[in-house]
């Protein structure tokens, strides 16, 4: 009877999976490499050509574009790595996890576009360390004529970069740490003469690298395609390859439609080519460490610079989350002082940030319900059918991380506006449930696989049926873990900028977009107030994960843990 | 004087109860000391401690010297005190050939010799021709020589055996055990065996110390 029932279920979600996502990204592909390809009819362009790439060639600074990607891309994912393993093995070494975790946290749920605002307020020649600085070190009485954002060479960009990465690859280390026997073999290779901090570089470092493979191919095509902390923090004349695509896409002459269509299959052929040269250097640094490894030197490389720069990052991201705060409460606040002479909630009372934050709220609250029930239905298939996950499952369901969001995302928007669904809410939610679901069933497939089996056996010898034990043993006690994943969904519907942009045509405001638009203005105060309102829908969404369970099973011991 | 010598050694746990009586005894060079006891009485412990391998929280008192220097003064990887484990503990991220490389002492230079020096050993554990192979697709019992001949390339100046034949089955354990024997009794060094099988401590043929509650 279940065996039946797990089929229907599996049929079900897989259409449903297959029709809403799949389908999308697939037409979504197809369509954007026509377009580059000069079939555009909405446009008037209806037969094949090399003339958008012509065009393409042609837009001035092209190849500084592409320079610029790979430069701030890899600089970005490499020095992030390398801090990360070096924050990671210092903790390992003398613990103080726990403190770098609680540091680690909140800069990870924020979107990137509010800690580029929020770096932009730190760094600026006027902003907040020159403040801090002045004019006692520095003797400036004036903000300085330096480009300390928006530089031509990508640093800022690199930075911004490095302040949302390390935070992730940290806890994924941490969290990967923990399943290979770290303490047995770090005995082993001590009493053979290692100290702990080359065990660390030469026999933990390299089993963790190949668990965190995938995450750091994605942290890489990330870094190469990012959008809106490339326009709020990086170079502008010329800009990397995906914000002068973005330019070009949301450009009043439409004819750039086409260049800008090829300009995506490039960024997203430049993704895929980087992964590659990443696997070519994999296997060098491989070669490379396994002859020092042979080479029985006990000597490890030292980490503490790496850890150190890497914890002043931490730190600098934290003061950008505060700064934001600062700058939209401040009033008057003259350059050279520390902190503002008179503060306001002026900026707080303008109010035009309501219609925006109830924009991403629902966008979020929607396609997070939406996705942790596919979810749901999927892993109880899964569980009915007694089946693994297969791997051209896994490879579904992972399609739109795998696949460089700017390829898809413009020609999603023609293909959804042939199916009849205009640019708006509706497109906008679509294309964000393309990635919130992705990382809700990152989030939650492990605990639900984790989940004691005999308890639902337990439940179907006492006579309840499968969705009665669904209902009333699964999901109670994967609350927490399910709550975590809509969190993490949520996080990732309110940080989506590109999306929105492509897919709302413009009519779909979010506070994503809002702070993205105001950071090239001149208002801090009120850029202050939407990026504070950014950074903070996420940690909300992760406070309520944490207090709910909590509140609902304060009497109950073995729920109480972070695991199920 | 030579060997490894224990004076007055006491170890208390974390909750805070002494594991074990003071314990005072010598192992010669050349020497295999079993220790024996009834099961939770802190035998790993002692090796764990006598390693530099004991996990924080523990309490110790009481002194260790290796031919004659003060051992608890140094960190694990300056005691020269090799550890052969319950499971093999090969790397999994390098072949055999490679985890005994890493084992092999820096003393030794260039990369012919030290390849050499690699093979030799293999050879010795009956694993030639093994040194790309993957540790994973090893029997335990040639795990169990690989992690042996590691141990011993890195010169140790005292071994310590904590349970080494306990997770084989019978017939692979008598033969590993005299492998082992023959091999720790040619390098001349202190050695230190924990088990509970008493075949163990007969094929041993030292002196046994017994352990009893505090």
């Amino acid at each position: 009877m279940t065996v039946r029932e797990g089929r229907a279920l599996r049929i079900l979600v897989l259409t449903a999976v297959v029709g809403a996502l799949v389908l999308p990204i697939m037409a979504g592909l197809f369509e954007t490499a026509r377009a580059a390809f000069g079939y555009l009819p909405v446009v008037g362009a209806d037969h094949l050509s090399l003339a958008p790439w012509r065009r393409l060639a042609d837009l001035p600074g092209l190849r500084a574009s592409i320079i610029l990607t790979l430069w701030t891309g890899f600089a970005a994912t490499i020095l992030s790595l390398f801090m990360a393993f070096a924050l990671a093995g210092r903790v390992w070494m003398h613990s103080g996890g726990k403190r770098l975790r609680a540091l680690a946290l909140p800069l990870l749920a924020a979107p990137h576009a509010a800690m580029a605002i929020g770096l932009a307020f730190l760094i600026a020649p006027s902003g907040w360390i020159a403040r801090v600085i002045s004019p006692w070190a520095t003797g400036w009485q004036v903000p300085p004529g330096i480009a300390t954002v928006h530089d031509p060479g990508g640093i800022a960009l690199i930075l911004g970069l490095i302040v949302k990465e390390v935070p992730f690859l940290l806890l994924m280390i941490l969290s990967v740490l923990a399943q290979i026997k770290a303490r047995e073999q770090a005995a082993a290779a001590r009493a053979l003469g290692y100290s702990p901090q080359t065990v660390w570089t030469k026999i933990l470092v390299p089993q963790i690298y190949r668990l965190i493979r995938l995450p750091v191919f994605a942290t890489l095509a990330f870094a190469l395609s990012v959008v809106d902390m490339a326009l709020i923090l990086g170079p502008t004349q010329p800009p990397t390859l995906a914000v002068a695509m973005t330019r070009w896409f949301v450009a009043a002459d439409t004819r750039l439609l086409m260049p800008a269509s090829a300009a995506a299959i490039l960024l997203a052929a430049l993704a895929m080519l980087s992964v590659a040269l990443w696997i070519l250097g994999e296997r060098v640094m491989g070669a490379l460490n396994r002859r020092r490894i042979v080479g029985g030197a006990r000597r490890g490389w030292p980490i503490a610079v790496g850890a150190a720069t890497g914890q002043v990052l931490l730190w600098l991201g934290t003061a950008a989350l505060i700064a934001l705060l600062v700058w939209s409460l401040a009033w008057r606040w003259s350059f050279p002082n520390g902190l503002p002479e008179s503060w306001s909630v002026t900026a707080w009372m303008r109010g035009g940030w309501w219609i925006a934050l109830k924009q991403s709220l629902f966008l979020g609250t929607v396609t997070v319900l939406v996705s942790v029930t596919l979810s749901v239905l999927w892993l109880e298939g899964e569980t009915r059918a007694g089946l693994a996950r297969a791997r051209w499952a896994s490879a579904l369901i992972y399609l739109p991380l795998m696949v460089p969001q700017a390829a898809f995302l413009f020609g999603l928007s023609v293909a959804f506006l042939r199916g009849g669904i205009g640019a708006g809410h509706f497109a906008v939610m679509w294309g964000q449930a393309l990635f919130v679901y992705p990382y809700v069933m990152l989030a939650l497939s492990d605990p639900w696989h984790a989940l004691d089996r005999r308890l639902d056996r337990t439940a179907a010898s006492l006579g309840a049926g499968p969705w009665r034990r669904l209902f009333r043993v699964k999901l109670p006690i994967l609350l927490r873990p399910i709550l975590t994943a809509a969190a993490i969904g949520f996080a990732v519907s309110v940080a989506q900028y590109l999306p929105t942009l492509l897919l709302g045509a413009g009519r779909v405001t979010t506070l994503t977009t809002e702070a993205v638009t105001l950071a090239s203005g001149s208002d801090r105060r009120v850029t202050g107030v939407f990026a504070v309102l950014l950074a903070a829908m996420p940690l909300v969404g992760f406070g309520l994960a944490f207090a709910i369970p909590a509140l609902f099973y304060r009497n109950r011991r073995g729920l109480s843990g972070g695991r199920a | 004087m030579t060997g490894l010598v224990l004076t007055n050694v006491t170890i208390r746990s974390p909750g805070g109860s002494p594991l074990f009586a003071p314990l005072t005894f010598g192992v010669r060079p050349g020497e295999i000391v079993s220790l024996s006891g009834p099961s939770g009485i802190g035998k790993s412990t002692l090796v764990a401690h006598i390693g530099g391998h004991l996990p924080a929280g523990f309490v110790t008192a009481g002194q260790v010297t290796l031919d004659g220097r003060n051992a608890l003064a140094l960190p694990a990887e300056a005691r020269r005190i090799g550890v052969l484990f319950q499971d093999a503990l090969l790397f999994p991220h390098l072949s055999v050939g490679e985890n005994l490389a890493f084992g092999l002492e820096p003393a030794i230079r260039g990369r012919a010799a030290r390849r050499a020096a690699v093979e030799e050993a293999l050879e010795q554990a009956g694993l030639a021709g093994f040194y790309r192979r993957d540790p994973a697709t090893l029997s335990g019992g040639q795990q169990a020589r690989a992690a042996l001949m590691r141990t011993l390339l890195a010169a140790p100046r005292a071994i310590l055996l904590d349970e080494p034949f306990s997770k084989l089955d019978p017939a692979l354990r008598a033969e590993l055990r005299s492998f082992v024997f023959a091999h720790v009794r040619a390098r001349a060094v202190p050695v230190l065996m924990v088990s509970h099988d008493a075949e163990d401590a007969a094929a041993a043929g030292g002196p046994v110390i017994s352990l009893s509650p505090a």
